[in-house]
């Protein structure tokens, strides 16, 4: 079929890359001695960690922008408050060992709250917190996803509601009332568990679950998009009309995959903030969602590889030139996003691919 | 049990059955003595009528896009529409198949479904298949999954996931390929097909939801002449099976379709100027003023 994505081997090769990159890199640090050639920095496990939770956010915005033709600008909102579940829950994990020896969180303390407000109810246990960070993300997408769709909001006009949508999320998670740390967010995380969270283990226990996530959510991904489902998203992206006059629903087809894509992200901001170890409104900024986008374009829509690829070369070139030339890495990104734009429409796994005819 | 008594069984059960079975031949599927079972979701086209529209008006800012227009479409019948530009053609589809809602009028499909109680989606789903003045198809997918997606199964999001094409689905699309002449292309992508090719293909994802009534705006526009003539075949093997409204502007494609028999309706500003064969339209002096005078 001339949609299938790739052939046997390319297959195989794609996951071996995944699973080198997520598993065998992170391991290498724990294994080989340092000094060896093998050793991976600690540096470079945490990076490795990041960008694999910006993997997931590319494939999920592949999924939604490259094959339903719907480009969100507010995916940092779902991974924020994928993010803000999990932060919840480390800092319930800090105990007394805050600055003000006390149960609550050290801003709370500090706003001289007495008691935790009603949404912090579940936050000490691990899995009520989980059901959370999938639920409330995908519950809001469903909710936002429902009225939009049915209104039949599209295109760049879709795009703009979901960067306002996470603008004004930004804008209330800013406000120390809302109950979230106000715009120092959460940080100073001790334990995941029980278990400390700082140690080198478990810097790559979290780099390999993360890559372990990512590439369960590729299988997922691919799965979806070679089902008849994914080909309905396809007809949808190239013309809806038509879908509808044949008799499907495009606006279920559109909840579906957008709920599916805003829980992703949402998982991957849960993995995320364990490894930075901070989580504050500044990722629910129009620009964070912004460079999700980019990340798929770069790599190359409706690919599934292709965001993976361009959130590691985005992401790597953004730490290499960040360190060598920090005044220059946003002019670079504006370069590299028009060179793709102009020269590279496929992205750059249209330089990998043959053009088919 | 004596076998006296079984021969007795066997000889009533099949008089039973040879009774049914005359009454089933006898009248359809129902008869006299019950009436008709009305099913919902189903068109009842007992009365010979696909489809009725009844006093519709449509008004956009104070101009009437469709002015009480009425009009009857028989089952199998093959009804070409002409009318100059302005005169309602297309709104009268968009009424037809949701995509607007007439001010004041009825608009049903058979004689128990109310058109105007049904989404876009749904009134595909029972059976009326439209094909737009451009061509739509997806452009990325190939040849035979246009087709694929257009079969007739089960539409909701769940089914979609886990959906495997039977042999007697495959065959049906292969049914349809050699119809539309495009068996070779199959596994091309429809964006590289040419644009009469893809007119066909169009027409070819409404034939596999098996349509009751096809609605086709101007199908041969930007057709060379030998795939118009293709299409007139096509169209004329399909009536009879199907109801097929053809709106179209070519008059030597209208000639072919109806063959000097077939009934024509002349639309303007939004209601029906005259019908009858093209020779009779034609003739006719106020048809004539429309499309020649001012």
């Amino acid at each position: 079929m001339s949609t299938a994505l790739f052939t046997l081997r390319q297959w195989i090769g794609v996951l071996a890359a995944l699973i080198v990159v997520g598993v065998g890199l992170p391991v290498l640090n724990l294994v080989a001695p340092e000094g060896s050639l093998l050793h991976v920095p600690d540096f470079y496990v945490s990076l490795i960690g990041k960008i694999l939770c910006y993997a997931i956010c590319a494939l999920a915005i592949d999924l939604i922008w490259g094959y339903a033709g719907i480009l969100s600008l507010g995916h940092g909102l779902f991974f924020a408050l994928g993010g803000y579940g999990m932060g919840m829950y480390l800092m319930r994990q800090i105990g007394r060992e805050g600055q003000y020896r006390s149960d609550l969180p050290d801003f709370m303390v500090f706003l001289n709250w007495k008691a935790f407000p009603w949404h912090w109810a579940w936050s000490d246990s691990f899995i009520a917190q989980m059901l959370l960070v999938v639920g409330v993300p995908g519950l809001l997408a469903f909710v936002f996803g429902y009225f939009a769709f049915r209104s039949r909001i599209k295109g760049v006009y879709f795009s703009i509601i979901t960067q306002a949508l996470t603008f004004a999320a930004m804008l209330l998670f800013f406000r120390n009332e809302t109950g979230f740390g106000g715009n120092n967010g959460f940080t100073d995380f001790k334990r995941i568990l029980g278990i400390p969270i700082t140690t080198p283990q478990m810097r790559v226990a979290l780099a390999v679950i993360s890559g372990l996530t990512l590439i369960g959510l590729f299988v997922m991904a691919r799965a979806i998009v070679a089902s008849k489902f994914g080909r309905v998203l396809q007809a949808i992206r190239d013309a809806e009309s038509r879908v509808m006059f044949t008799g499907y629903d495009p606006i279920a087809y559109k909840l579906a995959i957008w709920t599916l894509s805003a829980v992703m992200c949402a998982l991957a901001g849960a993995l995320y903030v364990p490894q930075v170890g901070i989580i504050n409104p500044g990722e629910m900024s129009p620009a964070a969602s912004i460079e999700m986008a980019i990340w798929a374009a770069v790599g190359g829509r409706g690919t599934l590889v292709g965001p993976i690829v361009g959130a590691f070369f985005v992401n790597g070139a953004k730490s290499f030139f960040t360190a060598a030339f920090p005044e220059f890495w946003l002019y670079f990104l504006g370069a590299m996003f028009i060179a793709v734009t102009l020269f590279l429409p496929n992205g750059l796994i249209g330089l990998l691919r043959k053009k088919t005819p | 049990m004596t076998p006296e008594l079984m021969e007795e069984g066997t000889r009533r059960r099949e008089a039973y059955a040879r009774r049914q079975a005359e009454i089933a031949a006898r009248s359809g599927d129902r008869s006299a003595a019950y009436g008709r079972v009305l099913r919902a979701g189903v068109p009842d086209f007992a009365h010979g009528v696909a489809l009725y529209l009844d006093d519709v008006t449509v008004s956009f800012d104070g101009f009437k896009a469709l002015n009480a227009l009425s009009l009857a479409i028989d089952v199998g019948e093959l009804r070409c529409i002409i009318g100059p530009n302005g005169a309602g053609k297309t709104t009268m589809m968009d009424c037809i198949t949701g995509k607007t809602r007439p001010d004041t009028g009825k608009l049903s499909f058979g004689s128990n479904i109310d058109l105007l109680r049904l989404a876009e989606a749904d009134i595909a789903q029972i059976g009326i298949g439209r094909k737009f003045q451009k061509p739509t198809v997806y452009e990325r997918l190939s040849v035979f999954e246009n087709l694929e997606l257009a079969l007739a199964a089960d539409r909701r999001v769940r089914a979609s996931l886990f959906s495997r094409l039977t042999g007697e689905q495959l065959d049906r699309i292969g049914a349809v390929l050699t119809r539309i002449h495009l068996k070779d292309e199959a596994q091309r992508t429809a964006g590289l097909l040419s644009h009469g090719q893809k007119q066909w293909l169009e027409i070819g994802m409404l034939l596999m939801q098996n349509p009751k009534l096809l609605l086709l705006d101007e199908p041969v526009a930007g057709m060379t002449d030998e795939e118009t003539e293709r299409t007139a075949e096509l169209f004329l093997s399909l009536q009879g099976e199907h109801s097929l409204v053809v709106v179209e502007h070519d008059m030597k494609f209208v000639g072919q379709l109806t063959e000097g028999h077939r009934k024509v309706t002349v639309l303007h500003e939004g209601r029906v100027l005259a019908e009858g064969t093209l020779d009779e339209v034609q003739a006719n002096q106020q048809v004539v003023e429309v499309y020649l005078g001012r």
